[in-house]
């Protein structure tokens, strides 16, 4: 079995550095179980944040050789035989501890976001929705909330002070869901614009690069939401998508 | 040492977990109008709901009109060998589509039918095509829905916070205390009810789909407040993990995919699944290949494929596969949807699973077989409750989902853990609610408890020299899939307590390095105490049960036995040791018993 080199963060918001440790690497092992080792044996205190260990969580994001990544779908065999792994916590949120972060700024946005506003049901009691038509919101519905692309978001990592005015892209496409939600007869024109500041985006696509559910978060997301600013509030237009998934069943 | 210093927060209500079942009790408790803190061990949107794949089991009867809550109900029971308790199958039966329209109505979106409704799914035990779903991606869905939901419903959402221990007035439950995983800090929470919605025991085994969290911390907390545990020797080993690579052993691979055309085979191509229908389920399953092929298309002329038997019967039969030398390389046996279903129907309905093995095991679904053996996933033993309003034998102490015992008798069906989430979520929050509001007086919590509770906390970064929590988590687990795995003897039951006595003195003396802040040593070594008070339990129930029935095979007793159908194995903590009784299941009403005459 090969001993691997991994350079893992360890410190606080004093500071702290990269400290090296060598540790056995089996078959089929990800970074996680890696450091997961490293705290069985050697730093017991090595915080991390984890729970499935399959890519379902979005718990345990790092920055692993500087590419915002989760550990538990980072294959140890994708890198170079001898080379040293380099992990650290996302850098964009204030350090707690070694590769535990403060993502609370995520939550907080989470609460701004006006909620689904229900439309009545059909005649019978009944919702009706289409496969087609929902396709589109399940690619959004797929995100694990990793916050990887809160982390390598410009707006968010290098603008302090643009933080209390950007929602960020992992709540850009929770509201392009909502928005394109057959249910849904809410109107989130102003608050994409003045709360969550859609604007600040310049659609560098990083967010997208690093998605593990590989949404299109600029695509499908972002860029139709701007364009929908740029032409500015079209009631008309926005009753009929909000209706394109209503039809006759008979 | 000096006082302990903590922060306290009061509630009428506190939630302890906050996955599919603590979210809708927190919801339910929240819509009553009184004040809610619900606590959650990890960050919210990540408890082990998440994970959950196939889907939500309702009789909505949007795919089977013939399908209604009669049905389900029988299903629940046969599946769990009638060691149910009747009046939960009910209710879930009863309650479970509605829950599901619910979450629809909060903005979940379920893939659809031709005519735009909740397209169901089939999956092992349920007659019908029954399981509301997303791909495979159900329980992110109801998760997320749900904890958008709730942000909006004023509810306090405590994340990061472990519950060490409940706190007690008296006879009655008042709260609980606890740390901060953050900081390390310890925090109070007095309340007037408390829901238990902590999840479930599997990290006690080895080879698990559970998460680091699944330490049985609701189980050991009702447990040592005195409050009874039924059930505990029933545990779940799901038929199919990931057996290779290694690191990913124990991972789940849903029951959709045999619910969606896959089946099981051994190193010989044989569909061994034939050689394995227990008389029980003989007259409602396919005995030959062929009629189990016609199924797939003609679901009205023909019985289902075997592939599909309860989670118990299928994981007994690969065990004795790879036992008899016809597994596959890896000690699993191979499960195959690339002959049946083309590669775009896989990757549009078990994306998830296409992603898992493509990433982690570099196997392509759409082309060549799964390598699969059982894992531990649930256990159906848990704190005993009233049926109707959750509540424990303590009062004031609720408990709804996996940690509650009773809804899947001895065996639960697939698709039955997140419909029981909503269904006694919603019941838990609603009567902690009730409770509350009844409840005049003032809580008083005193100091010594308190004090005794953070002492032992702090234990372990205090001692000079001592055990590895890991260690002693490593060799658990060891014991456990050895000693109380899927087949189980007397002899082996009675090692594996002596060996878990011996456990649970080393715990009394771990040392972990470093402060209190984020600190995964000491909250490993906080979290064996409870994990080994399970494991004791489980152990202890299945020694007492000497029959096989649904989780529970034993090799020295390998058949069901009609009186041991008649009891439930029930555990209290007396004088600081376990006390053991049978004692008789709720009895079943005389028109719900007609039920299983019919087509018995």
């Amino acid at each position: 079995m090969p001993t691997v080199t991994m350079r893992v963060f360890r410190g606080g918001p004093g500071g702290g550095d990269f400290r090296e440790y060598r540790v056995d690497s089996d078959e089929g092992m990800v970074v996680l179980d890696v450091i997961h080792r490293i705290q069985a044996t050697q730093a017991p205190d090595l915080a991390c944040r984890w729970n499935c260990k399959a890519g379902k969580c979005g718990s345990c994001s790092a920055e692993i050789n500087g590419k915002p990544r989760l550990m538990c779908m980072t294959r140890m065999n994708t890198f170079q035989p001898g080379e040293t792994i380099t992990v650290a916590p996302m850098r964009t949120f204030p350090l707690i501890k070694d590769l535990v972060t403060d993502v609370s700024y995520n939550y907080e946005k989470a609460k701004r976001i006006p909620p689904l506003r229900l439309k009545p049901p059909d005649p019978d009691g009944r919702y009706r929705m289409w496969q087609e038509d929902i396709d589109r919101i399940q690619e959004f519905h797929k995100c694990i909330e990793c916050f990887l692309c809160q982390d390598v978001c410009h707006v968010i990592r290098d603008h302090e002070e643009l933080k209390r005015s950007f929602a960020g892209p992992r709540f850009f496409i929770k509201v392009a869901g909502l928005d394109m939600h057959p249910l849904d007869r809410d109107d989130r024109t102003t608050f994409v614009r003045a709360e969550a500041g859609i604007g600040l985006c310049n659609i560098t696509k990083c967010c997208t690069e690093v998605c593990p559910e590989h949404i299109h978060i600029t695509d499908n997301g972002i860029i139709p939401m701007k364009e929908r600013m740029a032409d500015g509030f079209d009631p008309v237009v926005w009753l009929l998508r909000k209706f394109r998934g209503q039809r006759s069943t008979t | 040492m000096a006082r302990a210093e903590y922060e306290t927060y009061e509630h009428d209500v506190i939630v302890i977990g906050a996955g599919g079942a603590g979210l809708r009790a927190a919801i339910e408790a929240a819509a009553q109008g009184v004040s809610v803190g619900l606590i959650c061990k990890s960050l919210l949107g990540k408890a082990h709901t998440v994970m959950a794949e196939g889907g939500i089991a309702a009789a909505l009867g949007n795919v089977w009109p013939e399908d209604n809550w009669q049905v389900h109900f029988r299903d629940t029971m046969r599946g769990g060998k009638m060691l149910n308790n009747w009046r939960m199958a009910q209710l879930h039966a009863q309650e479970a589509p509605e829950r599901v329209l619910e979450l629809e109505r909060w903005g979940a979106l379920f893939d659809r039918t031709r005519d735009g409704l909740i397209l169901q799914r089939d999956f092992g035990g349920h007659r019908y095509a029954r399981l509301a779903h997303v791909g495979d991606r159900t329980g992110l869905e109801m998760i997320r829905t749900l904890q958008h939901h709730a942000i909006h419903q004023g509810i306090d959402v405590y994340m990061e916070c472990k519950v060490e221990r409940l706190v007690k007035d008296g006879a009655r439950v008042a709260g609980a205390f606890g740390y901060w995983r953050n900081t390390g800090r310890f925090v109070l929470f007095k309340a007037k009810a408390v829901v238990l919605a902590t999840g479930g025991i599997g990290k006690a085994w080895k080879f698990t789909s559970n998460s680091w969290e699944y330490t049985g911390d609701g189980h050991a907390m009702a447990l040592w407040a005195g409050a009874d545990l039924i059930d505990m020797e029933f545990v779940q080993f799901h038929p199919t993990g990931m057996v290779w690579p290694p690191s990913v052993r124990g991972i789940l691979v849903t029951e959709g995919v045999r619910g969606d055309g896959g089946t099981l085979k051994n190193k010989h191509g044989e569909r061994f699944m034939f050689n394995y229908i227990p008389d029980f389920f003989k007259s409602e399953t396919a005995d030959n290949e062929a009629e189990a092929d016609r199924w797939y298309t003609d679901k009205k002329n023909n019985r289902r494929t075997p592939d599909l038997l309860p989670r118990d019967e299928v994981a007994r039969a690969i065990n004795a596969e790879v036992k008899a030398g016809r597994g596959s390389p890896h000690g699993g046996v191979f499960l195959d949807i690339c002959t049946r279903r083309p590669a775009d129907y896989i990757r549009k309905r078990l994306p998830s699973m296409y992603h898992q093995f493509k990433e982690l095991a570099d196997v392509d679904i759409t082309r060549e077989p799964m390598e699969v053996g059982p894992t531990c996933h649930y256990v159906m033993g848990g704190v005993r409750v009233n049926a109707d309003t959750t509540e424990s034998t303590l009062s004031g102490l609720f408990a709804a989902g996996e940690v509650a015992g009773g809804m899947h008798g001895s065996n639960r069906l697939g698709g039955n853990s997140l419909s029981d989430l909503l269904v006694f979520g919603r019941r838990a929050g609603l009567h902690a609610a009730l409770h509350a509001k009844n409840f005049g007086g003032q809580l008083v919590v005193d100091a010594g408890q308190v004090e005794e509770i953070a002492r032992a906390t702090l234990a372990p970064l205090e001692r000079s020299g001592g055990e590895n929590p890991y260690a002693i988590q490593a060799e658990l687990q060891e014991t456990m899939q050895d000693l109380v795995g899927i087949i189980r003897t007397e002899a082996e039951l009675r090692q594996a307590l002596t060996r878990i006595q011996a456990l649970k003195e080393r715990a009394k003396r771990t040392r972990v390095d470093g402060g209190r802040t984020y600190n995964p040593g000491w909250h490993t070594a906080l979290d064996l105490e409870a994990l080994l008070a399970v494991a004791e339990c489980s152990a202890v129930a299945a020694l007492e049960r000497k029959e096989s029935r649904g989780g529970h095979t034993r090799d020295d007793h390998p058949y069901a036995d009609d009186q041991w159908g008649k009891v439930n194995v029930v555990l209290r903590l007396r004088g600081g040791a376990i006390q053991v009784s049978r004692e008789p299941l709720p009895e079943m009403p005389a028109e719900l018993r007609e039920l299983f005459r019919e087509r018995a």
